[in-house]
């Protein structure tokens, strides 16, 4: 393939991922210009965090190319994919804090192992990455000791600590209360305002996902169904993008469209 | 046919399981050997407190328990010694079979029973819970990270674990001889002395330092192999332990008859 264009910090062709047997993602291809805020849409278990999985390098791809900051990363030696991580954060959808450290030394334990500052510097940066996430004075909490709001908004403080230039969140405000989803939004917009941070969202919330979109993405079962800007979204009136927006359950087709995959042995994805 | 098609199965099942305890092995023997010459540093902290929990959390049980086995081993040897009036010997039997076969064997069972599962379980959680993806976005190898500290606690730890549980043993079997058999206890500890070669006690060690590194290899294989959810991280724990037991005395077995052999 040819080389990506420099301004596009992420650029996807063609990408194909299975489990086992099952392909889980059918040939998803998209760019994101660098400072821009991509939010992935999709319903439950339409292959976003596989997605996520698939562009940090996670899950191999059975087909397709992952560029990122112009490198294709199935082409790069172990070592190249640890400097291209060490300029990447991803916020797990279920935190991934590790268990056996306390919510400051999870921020700071990048810091500590890529970084030569000193600890005096690590331990302000911890504490201002815990600040912008609401966390101020937790550090010295365990991750068991926190509910799973605050567990999200610590991986997210996590993930920020080396200051990437690209940030992936896994539904970052699921589960959270509107005030607190509200001020990851915020920290959302301020981190692509002050660092032209490249950042790529997967959430369920649309006024979320339309406050912070450069352009949105909607996955349906592994397939692209629709891609633009927050605009052309808005007015899209395709049938699929429509339902997902206007929140239509349409109960009746929905479940005929259900029976009908079960009578064809197409088992409904299973919700995660 | 069907009994044939299993043991074919079980053998290639085997060779695979082997082939990657070997792998992770090679990959820890890398970041310990050749990481620190490319940049990559030791997690000697890390490894210091491995060796903590290991080592001197494990002295109470293991000193209970290689007291009361070099006691046994005295009291079976005196059995059969007395009938030829030998009972000077039990304190040569009692540090031979301590030093070269049961302060090794014992350490590692016990060393089994608390870090061995320990490592499987710290690792399949963290497998579970995503933990080791974090990690690898980190841009932190999880095999330098996680199994580098262990292997090295192990493979000091394990030594140091056997040396004193052949000491403990020998004072269980002095016990039995200023009890049993008419030692003073200055008596049995130079007939001790008198009867070990410094042969015994470097094979014993030997296979302590093989120990470590076969329960490190399959605690955290197992951890790494869990599948998803928390009932499978209990059984990558067991089969851990298991394997663990079942390895250790496969591995005892071939260092014996290799010294076996080469002791003639
Ligand atoms: N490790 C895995 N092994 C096998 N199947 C998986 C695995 N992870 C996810 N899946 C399947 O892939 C599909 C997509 O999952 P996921 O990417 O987590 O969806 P989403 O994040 O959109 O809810 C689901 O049907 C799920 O069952
Ligand atoms: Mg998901």
């Amino acid at each position: 393939m040819s080389d990506p264009n420099s301004d596009k910090t992420l650029s996807v062709h063609d990408l194909r991922v299975r489990y086992g047997e099952r392909e889980i993602l059918h040939g998803i291809s998209f760019d994101v210009p660098r400072g821009e805020t991509l939010v992935i849409l999709g319903g439950s278990g339409s292959g976003k965090s596989t997605l996520l999985r698939t562009l940090v390098g996670l899950q191999p791809a059975t087909s397709g190319e992952v560029w990122i900051r112009g490198q294709d990363i199935a082409k790069m030696s172990e070592d190249e994919l640890d400097e291209t991580r060490k300029k990447i954060g991803l916020s797990f959808q279920g935190g991934a804090l590790f268990g056996s450290m306390t919510v400051g030394e999870n921020v700071c334990l990048p810091l500590r192992e890529h970084t030569q500052l000193e600890e005096s510097t690590i331990q302000i940066i911890m504490r201002l990455k815990l600040e912008q996430v609401g966390l101020a004075g937790f550090e010295n909490y365990m991750p068991s000791q926190l509910s799973g709001g605050m567990k999200k908004r610590a991986a997210v403080a996590r993930a920020m600590a080396m200051d990437p230039e690209i940030l992936f969140f896994d539904e970052p405000s699921a589960g959270l209360d509107p005030i607190i989803a509200a001020g990851i939004d915020n920290l959302i917009l301020k981190l692509k305002k002050a660092f032209r941070m490249t950042i790529i969202v997967v959430t369920h919330e649309l006024a979320s996902a339309f406050l912070i979109a450069d352009s949105m993405l909607l996955i349906n079962k592994g397939d692209i169904v629709a891609h633009g800007t927050r605009e052309e979204m808005q007015n899209s009136t395709h049938p699929r993008v429509r339902q997902f927006l206007d929140r239509v359950p349409e109960p009746e087709v929905a479940e005929e469209m259900d029976y009908l995959q079960m009578l064809t042995g197409e088992a409904p994805p299973k919700a995660l | 046919m069907a009994f044939f098609d299993s043991i074919g199965r079980n053998t290639v099942g085997g060779f695979a399981y082997v082939g990657g305890l070997a792998r992770l092995s090679g990959r820890a023997a890398y970041f310990t050997l050749i990481g620190p010459f490319r940049g990559k540093a030791l997690r000697w902290s890390r490894a210091f407190h491995q060796a903590m929990a290991v080592g001197v959390e494990a002295l109470p049980i293991l000193s209970t328990i290689t007291f009361f086995v070099g006691l046994i081993l005295a009291l079976q040897g005196a059995y059969e010694l007395r009938k030829f009036g030998a009972l000077q010997y039990v304190a040569g039997g009692v540090a031979v079979s301590m030093t070269r076969e049961l302060g090794p064997l014992m350490t590692a069972i016990v060393v089994i029973g608390r870090s061995g599962s320990a490592f499987a379980a710290e690792i399949g959680t963290m497998k579970v819970t995503e933990e080791i993806d974090a990690l690898t976005t980190m841009a932190l190898n999880p095999v330098q990270f996680l199994v580098t500290p262990k292997f090295l606690a192990m493979i000091l730890m394990l030594p140091c674990l056997t040396t004193w549980a052949d000491f403990m043993g020998v004072m269980g079997g002095a016990v039995f001889g200023v009890t049993g058999a008419s030692f003073t206890f200055g008596g049995y500890v130079q007939a001790t002395l008198d009867a070990l070669l410094k042969r015994d006690i470097i094979t014993g060690l030997i296979k302590a330092v093989m120990f470590g590194a076969v329960i490190t290899a399959v605690g955290c294989y197992e951890g790494f192999e869990t599948g998803g959810g928390a009932e499978e991280v209990g059984r990558s724990t067991t089969s851990a332990v298991v394997m663990s037991i079942f390895l250790v005395i496969i591995v005892d077995l071939i260092f014996t008859s290799l010294f076996y052999l080469l002791g003639r």
